[in-house]
């Protein structure tokens, strides 16, 4: 079977969605809807066995190969464990939207077509194996995180985050895109394989360190890195089950995906290991510093999700090390790589529970506002209990599998310190203190969300509505990804081999041969004096100090004043570029068609003209042309007549038929020169636009002298030489040299062999340049939705236009 | 655009009939010989242009209800089905298939994908040209 189709099945029952919607009222689309990713998850588990012992699986689908793109999908430990994360993650999602989108009153069409197209685009980015194609969904799920975002597009909040997360996220793939051009320059290949195999090769090129730049401004926006993180917090408008799936489990993490994918291509590098660790550093502990700040719920998660991702980026960055030590040395460094995808699975169960649990909040109490909050252990314990796993696996407190992966983390960053090359020597230090502080507000801030929210007094007056616990639909999502929290931590080992081992193999290619020789054992004690021991203690001991005394410090964050942020570097960056772009556009944009045209046709002079000069390339061969016909020369004059009438017409309706009588005329030319099908597309293009010149007739002025200068009218006169001039030239030139033979003798050849086909001019249209016809029709049938809406909804336009309804 | 000429739209009547054929003739003749379904739509486009010229948009509305856009839109999908069916097979976007085929009363004819496609782009044009000319027109 062809996996590489089940990519497109998410898409592909979107297609039913609004159909279903509209049908079945009774029944929640979700339910529907829950099936794909159940489905695709039973499915891919059935690949674990595959991984384990090394193997990949390949399915290709060709799109477009001649220029070496296709959808091929590649199925390995790595790209398994993500397609693994995002069905299964994905099916609780949908079960716990279910619950939580109100079958009612809410747009369920919209929302699941949105939610399914993301599933594709996600599946697409982690099982692509060519780059081209890996961009396009990379894209897509740019474009759907943007609907999601704004699917309460009626709030401002919505519009400005989703447009937010645009901007920076589609920035960052169009940057990533150009890196992708220049590996395939380098490697003369667009497949990630292929690449991976040459990458020795790529090393001392030119572009090679540009290409990293490029690919990791890709990552870094995707997966909110400092400092373009500061779309996800303006993100959290979407609805929560979005927030839970899109903004914490998967999508920002496609960037995650990115950087393990090419850690073999690019880990020779002495840039990518300082970017991706020093950036992942600098996040870790700049998004677990300002969590504490927050008041909203969905924002100190997601504030604490770009500190996480921070610290998955750094692990990544130091794994890369592997490749520049052997021998006894990498005893010390293996445990990076592991380390950073044991947290990622890791941090999707605990902070996809938590988000949902913030949903539930948010839904029972109608408020996300931890100040408004309190006192709800009672009134909601089996919440209070998944809030608790939750918070106490991101702390890194045993016996969750936060704790485990938060020690491989210090591990891993302490056996920086021993890396010699790139001048870790000197430096290396700095990665295991920042990592402590960070880890120290990460505790704080674990301690904030949980302690906040369900201790302290109970404040009903301050809720908007009266508590309760969730309904148990709603509580069955993050009850399970709580149970993997705590369940994950007594058999780390198991998931390791099953898991984490497989994508290590496919992240750190050419190291290993086989999963079994990734030799690291997850053990959750180290010995009483073991750094990582001291190192918890200290985060425990220093976070619960300044957890007690929060309230004291937590007024240092007013000294950042709020015009001197990122966010506010953004916001002007977006009303400089605006009123800049008017103020340019309104610089040319008269509003006159006459000079759009002036614009255009001077330039089209100039540049050809001057292109047919330069280039010497005026040439005219007298022997070519074809005889001139007593026919010809009778066109040619009725021709010339029509035209001098259309210059001298007095009316406007006698214009109209003088124009007819130019289009015409060219038509017996084309019958002349034995040309059917043009001669009859000529004749009843003329008709048909002859009655429409009729229909629009009335709505023009009449036609009269408008006052123009007789400069003006010398300019005209000049640039419609002009063109008439270059026109000439240009075809007469290019009649008379052959620069390559000529095409014709092809399709003469293959017309009925390849295509099947008698009629040259048609087989092109439908066959030969199809790509041609399919867009020209696209640009035909936007004209068409153009002028219905400037002219049917130019009227309905005055009574509303507040979007806020 | 109220007209009342009988000779006009007599002879509307029977000559409508008559170009409509003809460009469904010219549609389906379009691969061996000259036609194809860029004339085939603009010929039917230029027989309800006569329509609408001989009586008016409300008489033509009625006679032909369709919303054009919804035709374009058709027209459209049609298209781009026809071009993306092949990924369906795992060859490449927009490879025509062809083959002849025994069809009841017609005998052995030449089936090509490329028809499928061709249509779609009469649909396209009729679409978006009588949109424009039914919204050019209809607008006071």
């Amino acid at each position: 079977m062809d996996f590489v189709l089940l990519i497109f099945l998410p898409v592909l029952a979107a297609l039913f969605v609004p159909f279903i919607f509209r049908k079945l009222k009774n029944v929640h689309t979700g339910w529907f809807v829950f099936f794909v990713p159940v489905l695709l998850f039973i499915y891919y588990l059935g690949f674990i066995r595959l991984t384990m012992d090394g193997e990949v699986a390949v399915s290709e689908l060709s799109w477009i190969p001649s220029l070496g793109i296709s959808f091929t999908a590649y199925i390995d430990g790595l790209s398994l464990l993500f397609s693994l994360l995002i069905t299964g993650i994905g099916a609780l999602v949908v079960l716990y939207s279910i619950f939580y989108l109100d079958k009612n009153r809410e747009k369920l069409n919209n929302f699941y077509v949105y939610l399914l197209m993301f599933m594709t685009a996600m599946l697409g980015i982690v099982q692509s194996d060519n780059v081209i194609s890996l961009y396009l969904f990379w894209e897509l799920t740019s474009i759907s995180s943007f609907l999601l975002i704004g699917y309460w597009f009626t709030k401002d909040r919505s519009r400005f985050g989703a447009l937010k997360s645009m901007m920076i996220t589609v920035f960052g793939g169009l940057m990533m895109l150009g890196g992708f051009v220049l590996l395939g320059i380098m490697g003369d290949t667009f497949s990630i394989r292929e690449l991976t195999a040459n990458a020795s090769t790529l090393v001392g090129h030119e572009y090679f360190t540009l290409a990293i730049v490029l690919v990791l401004l890709g990552a870094f926006t995707k997966s909110a890195q400092f400092p373009f993180y500061i779309w996800l917090p303006d993100a959290m408008e979407a609805p929560t089950p979005v927030s839970a799936y899109l903004h914490s489990a998967t999508m920002v993490k496609a960037g995650l995906y990115l950087v393990a994918r090419f850690t073999p291509i690019f880990a020779a590098s002495e840039v990518w290991i300082w970017l991706v660790t020093g950036i992942g550093l600098l996040t870790l502990f700049w998004g677990s510093f300002f969590a504490v700040k927050q008041t909203d719920l969905k924002a100190i998660l997601a504030f604490s999700t770009v500190s996480q991702l921070g610290l998955i980026m750094s692990l990544l960055g130091a794994s890369a090390i592997m490749y520049h030590v052997d021998g006894t040395d990498t005893a010390i460094f293996k445990f990076a790589a592991f380390a950073a995808i044991f947290h990622l699975l890791n941090h999707a169960t605990f902070k996809g529970s938590l988000f949902m649990i913030a949903g539930i909040v948010d839904h029972e109490t109608g408020t996300r506002d931890i100040r408004k909050l309190g006192g709800l252990m009672s009134i909601m314990p089996v919440s209070f209990t998944v809030a608790f796993i939750g918070s106490m696996s991101m702390a890194g407190l045993p016996p969750f599998n936060g704790f485990l992966s938060k020690e491989m983390f210090l591990t891993s960053m302490l056996a920086l310190r021993e890396f010699e090359l790139f001048n870790f020597a000197t430096w290396g230090m700095i990665f295991p203190i920042v990592a402590w502080i960070a880890s120290v507000f990460t505790f704080v801030y674990s301690f904030y969300f949980v302690f906040k929210t369900f201790a302290g007094k109970k404040k009903k007056e301050a809720l908007p509505l009266q508590p309760k616990e969730a309904p148990l639909g709603m509580l069955i999502s993050p009850v399970i990804l709580a149970t993997l929290v705590v369940v994950i931590f007594f058999i780390p080992n198991i998931i390791g081999d099953m898991l984490v081992k497989p994508a290590v193999l496919a992240m750190q290619q050419g190291l290993y041969t086989h999963p079994s020789e990734v030799a690291v054992h997850v053990s959750a004690w180290h010995g009483w004096s073991s750094p990582e021991f001291l190192m918890t203690l200290g985060i425990i001991g220093v976070g619960a100090l300044l957890f007690l005394t929060m309230s004291k410090w937590q007024k240092l964050y007013d000294i950042q004043p709020a015009y001197f942020s990122l966010n506010a570097l953004y916001d002007s960056f977006m009303i400089f570029g605006e009123s800049g772009m008017n103020r340019l556009s309104r610089f040319y944009m008269t509003g006159l068609i006459r000079t759009y045209l002036l614009y255009m046709f001077t330039f089209l002079v100039l540049l050809t003209t001057a292109v047919l000069f330069i280039k010497d390339a005026f040439v005219v061969d007298m022997d070519s042309f074809a005889p001139v016909s007593a026919y010809g020369i009778l066109t040619a004059i009725i021709l010339i007549l029509a035209v001098c009438m259309v210059l001298f017409a007095k009316t406007r309706l006698a214009a109209i038929i003088a124009l007819g009588g130019v289009g015409y005329s060219v038509a017996l030319f084309f019958v002349i020169y034995k040309a059917p099908d043009l001669a009859l597309t000529q004749l009843v293009i003329e008709t048909v636009s002859v009655a429409l010149f009729l229909l629009a007739f009335r709505h023009l002025p009449a036609l009269k002298n408008h006052g123009e200068s007789k400069g003006f009218r010398f300019g005209n006169f000049v640039i419609s030489l002009g063109v008439g001039i270059m026109v000439t030239l240009v075809a007469l030139s290019a009649h008379s040299q052959k620069l390559v033979p000529s095409i014709s003798q092809y399709y003469k050849d293959t017309v009925f062999t390849e295509a099947a086909g008698g009629n040259i001019v048609n087989v092109i249209l439908v066959d030969y340049r199809g790509f041609d016809t399919l867009f020209e029709i696209a640009v035909l049938a936007i004209a068409g939705i153009g002028v219905y809406s400037m002219i049917r909804l130019r009227l309905s336009r005055k009574e509303s236009s507040d979007e806020n309804k | 655009m109220k007209t009342n000429d009988v000779i006009l739209q007599t002879a509307t009547k029977v000559v409508f009939f008559i170009i409509f054929l003809f460009s469904i003739h010219i549609f389906f003749a379009g691969h061996f010989t000259p036609g194809g379904g860029f004339v085939g739509g603009l010929l039917t486009t230029g027989a309800i242009v006569l329509l609408l010229l001989a009586f008016d948009l409300k008489t033509v509305q009625n006679a032909l209800p369709f919303n054009f856009m919804i035709v374009t839109a058709i027209g459209l999908l049609l298209a781009l089905g026809t071009a993306a069916s092949s990924l369906l097979f795992n060859i490449p976007f927009f490879t025509h298939a062809f083959d002849d085929v025994y069809l009841p009363l017609f005998g052995v004819s030449a089936l090509h994908t490329a028809m499928a496609f061709d249509a779609g782009v009469y649909l396209v044009v009729v679409g978006s040209t009588i949109t424009m000319i039914q919204t050019i027109g209809g607008d006071s």
